[in-house]
């Protein structure tokens, strides 16, 4: 089957104050359809950079982007946004609401924009803001909101369309225990639903919800491994040896 | 276990089937393979230690028995009661492996850290299926949501043993 994303060789160097930095160093990554992806590794090991040139927000220095068997690493700006609203929906780790705009008008943006009656795309944004917890949020400027709510309504615009492919940056990084579990339930019926989520985290709870946990440490991947599905937890009174 | 099985013998005593009642309820799901046979074995090693005594229930022609303390087990019970449980745990099988197993080159360093996380993510996802499931009681979600804590220390721990092996050169 023709993995859904694919990076062949992927490098990323940036100029920094005179020095190369070297972002990524040759990543090969290939995602199925359907797959739950976590994206580990400690600061500046590449994750987020990962992220943003499989979304196209910027160009790698060599190696390949593949979406859905299409090389899409050298297609135009006007060529990347119609891919991204079609098929990509993006969590940014700063959110990058539109402050202009309401909790609600957020959400509905991606709908109006990829042709939704605007009653369609007000109901739809209406019951994932639900599902997030922040329904009565609906008509607030997102600068009001909390930092853990903004992110929560970020979430819920990527979500909207139903994209194909999720990409996430830290969904979860400003948030409690509670909020975490909602988005991970979120996620948990977009994985359902079929849908491709490749997530970076710090969160090992997140981490331990996907199928497969991938690390990156200096922009190399240094391990790819597949989760089980949950397992029966052992006694923990250990009654068998009386004590 | 020991004391918490003295603990629910304390006042009327009971017998072995109250007990297991009484902790089934407690731990619910957690105790899949909880059966009558270990709570027995416990009240056994118990009456050879003489922490507590039985003796058969009045007209019951199954051999039902009820356990009580003896002042030795209501002392030992007294003194668990008192005493808090220890708080440094300065013991990791898994340190102890990898100093092992380096020392004697048996493995790559790298490759035993990366194999005890995925266990720990394995494990961690584990008891979030259980938290969700939502077939246990307060006592037992709370068991559960502290051990999914110490596996996210565990889990930050092995970050900081994998830096420190990087910048030794010793995990490439």
């Amino acid at each position: 089957m023709t993995p859904v994303l694919e990076t062949r060789a992927l490098a990323k160097t940036y100029q920094s104050g005179g020095a190369r930095v070297r972002a990524l160093d040759g990543v090969g990554l290939a995602v199925e359809r359907g797959e739950f992806v976590a994206i580990m590794g400690p600061s500046g090991c590449g994750k987020s950079t990962l992220l943003n040139l499989l979304a196209g927000f910027d160009r790698p220095s060599s190696g390949e982007v593949w979406l859905g068997g299409r090389r899409i690493d050298g297609l135009g700006e006007a060529e990347l946004a119609r891919l991204r609203r079609r098929r990509i929906g993006f969590v940014f780790q700063f959110f990058n609401l539109l402050p202009t705009l309401s909790v609600a008008e957020n959400v509905e943006l991606p709908l109006l924009r990829a042709g939704q009656p605007r009653r369609a795309a007000r109901r739809a944004a209406g019951k994932l803001l639900d599902e997030l917890g922040i329904a009565e949020r609906r008509g607030a400027a997102p600068a009001t909101l909390s930092g853990g709510q903004q992110q929560r309504v970020a979430l819920a615009r990527a979500m909207a369309n139903s994209p194909d492919i999720v990409l996430a940056d830290e969904p979860t990084g400003n948030l409690d225990s509670e909020a975490t579990r909602g988005v991970l339930e979120l996620l948990g019926a977009a994985r359902r639903r079929g849908q491709t989520l490749l997530l970076v985290t710090h969160d090992a709870r997140v981490a331990a919800s996907a199928d497969r946990v991938v690390r990156l440490r200096d922009g190399r991947i240094t391990a790819d491994g597949r989760l089980a599905p949950a397992r029966a937890v052992p006694d923990p009174l250990d009654l068998g040896d009386g004590g | 276990m020991r004391e918490v099985v003295l603990a629910l013998l304390h006042g009327d005593g009971a017998h072995g089937y109250e007990l297991k009642q009484t902790l089934d309820g407690t731990f619910g799901d957690l105790l899949p393979a909880l059966n009558a046979g270990q709570i027995y074995t416990t009240l056994a090693r118990l009456t050879r230690d003489e922490l507590v005594t039985s003796e058969p229930v009045d007209g019951d022609t199954r051999g039902k028995r009820v356990y009580r303390l003896t002042p030795t087990g209501r002392a030992v019970l007294e003194e668990w009661i008192n005493r808090p449980v220890p708080g440094v745990r300065l013991k990791s099988e898994f340190l102890m492996k990898l100093v092992a197993v380096a020392a004697a080159r048996l493995a790559e360093p790298g490759r035993l850290i990366e194999d005890q996380r995925h266990e720990y993510l394995q494990s961690l996802r584990d008891l979030d299926a259980l938290l969700g499931s939502g077939r246990h009681g307060p006592t037992a979600q709370l068991l559960v949501e502290g051990s999914i804590l110490h596996l996210r220390a565990d889990l930050e721990w092995l970050d900081l043993v994998e830096a420190r092996l990087v910048n030794e050169g010793r995990v490439a």
